[in-house]
């Protein structure tokens, strides 16, 4: 007798299950009536139908079929629990020509990251979504679910699901067919023979939409969970038909992908020098040559703290620095930290300057200049100033001078008063960016970069309020007054 | 005169891989398959292929949650 195998084992599923712990390798590891195992082999049967194993991405879920990148042979991704459609997302924008499907179960995608799917379904991400509704959450041993039904018993909802406490079940499919930009959208019961083939035709066309690049496609699968839900799994499907589907009802809510075109997105490049280009060079400043300095203070990675009041400037303080590090050759990292007020909370950022690659752009140890504007942020921020750093304090807010240990220089300027004086206190900071500059000149700088300081900064600063002429011009001149009463000072 | 050809078929169940949940028997509309009362290497009861009479339509094979626990053949000759 010959014969040929007319349905068998998916050819998109691998032939044993090593990855799977235990002597069992052929079966996966699901309860028996299981939905997820038919719709298992819905998926693995397209993929390996269409030919696209070598380019489909499956992103298994948190859930029972957490564990799905055992059975596919394909590319798998597990993510964190409700986080596929932002790894989808991330998947088909830098990989295009990829096949990607996320697999996602009730609490998944309809609680926990809800949020992320409904916002990916609105983009019209370019992958598709099989969601698996039960009604229940599985795994975790039989909570209830954001569409276990009403009245419906669960672990957590002893008395049955109300209405008035815990909402109504949500219906995804109703909710997603509203939006623009979802191409296709369905939903499906594993139930009968009759229903499973049209949950197969299903499974093929969201697939089939994927890689004609249409968008997003999204098929609901309406599926048993026998043991949870406490029913025999010959009863199972009289449940989803009886209960479920009246709630759930079946059917296609939107099918627009006749009418669609393939989605066409800025085509990802990872051209190192281009990346490079675009991320650095492409930048204010970045293009031009600039003079290096050679002054042996950056020979080494030099971090900088600055702390005060919010409104003092202290953010554009460190931009400012920031940038003259980068007219001047260096790389720079500035790194804010505020309150939620705009103004008069407290506020600090970090600014690193190396030749070399900075690792952290965090300064809490080690500071080799600190800059305070205010007694709280002195307070808090001394302790980090290294062995032999420098800090330079508004004497017309901190009245006491601060004590340093040997080695350290404390530094007054009255930053505040000399600003009031020049005509606007809000210069505060540019006053005291002209006084690190006396400092420098002073302590640190040779007599050719100490010459190029001036020029620095007003590149700086027009860079930083771009636009803002007449606030270029007042900082500028702040920042020269600070300059030349620092240096009076130090003589 | 062309004779119509009756495509034969038959079902095979796989024991060790059958969890026993009674969804094919369910399914099969000629009603060839059945739980015996043997049990496998998981411990339960499998789905038996009784009699012939295969129309090979899947519904076994898509209802079953298992990857490769039924298998149906479509026989092609019978030499």
């Amino acid at each position: 007798m010959s014969e040929v195998v007319k349905f068998g084992r998916p050819k998109g599923f691998f032939e044993t299950f090593e990855r799977r712990p235990g002597s069992i390798k052929k079966n996966m590891s699901y309860c028996p009536g299981c939905g997820h195992g038919v719709l298992h082999k819905l998926i693995a049967e397209a993929i390996a139908d269409f030919g696209i194993q070598d380019k489909t991405t499956l992103i298994s879920p948190v859930g029972c079929s957490v564990f799905a990148y055992f059975y596919f042979d394909c590319f798998g991704l597990q993510v964190p629990h409700g986080r596929s459609a932002a790894a989808a997302t991330g998947l088909t924008r830098a990989n295009p020509e990829s096949i990607v499907i996320g697999y996602q179960g009730d609490g998944d995608l309809a609680a926990i990251g809800f949020n992320a799917f409904i916002q990916a379904a609105n983009r019209g991400e370019n992958y598709c979504v099989f969601f698996v509704n039960n009604a229940i959450y599985g795994m975790t041993g039989g909570q209830m679910a954001p569409t276990s039904l009403l009245g419906q018993k669960t672990t957590t909802s002893p008395y049955g699901r109300n209405a008035l406490t815990e909402g109504y079940p949500l219906k995804v499919c109703e909710m997603v067919s509203q939006l623009e930009a979802p191409v296709y959208v369905e939903r499906v019961a594993l139930t009968s023979p009759a229903n499973i083939l049209k949950a197969r035709k299903a499974v093929r066309k969201a697939i089939q939409i994927s890689m004609e690049k249409k968008g997003f496609a999204f098929v609901e699968v309406l599926s048993g969970c026998p043991v949870n839900l406490k029913l025999k799994p010959a009863d199972m499907d009289k449940f989803i038909e009886e209960n479920m589907t009246k709630y759930f009802p079946l059917g296609v809510f939107k099918d627009v992908a006749d009418e669609r075109e393939p989605v066409k997105r800025a085509v990802p490049v990872y051209d190192r020098e281009k990346v490079e280009e675009t991320l650095y060079r492409a930048m204010p400043g970045g293009n031009e040559a600039h003079e290096s300095l050679d002054s042996p203070l950056f020979d080494r990675e030099l971090r900088v703290k600055i702390g005060g009041f919010g409104g003092q400037g202290v953010l554009s303080l460190g931009l400012i620095l920031a940038a003259m590090g980068k007219y001047r050759n260096l790389n720079v990292s500035w790194l804010p930290s505020y309150g939620p007020e705009m103004r008069g909370g407290t506020a600090n950022c970090a600014v690193i300057l190396n030749k070399g690659a900075i690792g952290s752009p965090i300064v809490d140890s080690n500071c080799d200049l600190l800059v305070v504007l205010n007694r709280p942020s002195l307070d808090k921020y001394l302790p980090e100033l290294g062995e032999n750093g420098v800090l330079m304090y508004d004497s017309s807010t901190i009245k006491d001078a601060p004590k340093v240990k040997p080695g350290q220089k404390a530094i007054a300027i009255s930053a505040g008063d000399i600003a009031e004086e020049f005509g606007n206190l809000k210069c505060a900071n540019a006053v005291m960016l002209g006084a690190i500059g006396a400092m420098l000149t002073k302590y640190y700088l040779t007599p050719a970069d100490a010459a190029k300081f001036q020029e620095t900064a007003e590149a700086a600063i027009a860079e930083c309020f771009a636009g803002k002429d007449k606030i270029v011009k007042m900082n500028a001149e702040a920042c020269k007054l600070g300059f030349t009463k620092m240096q009076n000072a130090q003589s | 005169m062309s004779q119509v050809v009756k495509k034969k078929f038959r079902c095979h169940p796989e024991p060790n891989e059958c969890k026993g949940c009674g969804r094919c028997v369910n399914a099969c509309p000629k009603k060839l398959l059945k739980l015996g009362s043997a049990l496998n290497i998981m411990g339960v009861p499998y789905a038996e292929y009784v009699g012939d009479g295969c129309i090979g339509c899947g519904a076994c094979f898509y209802t079953c949650p298992e990857p490769g626990a039924i298998t149906v053949f479509e026989i092609t000759g019978e030499d």
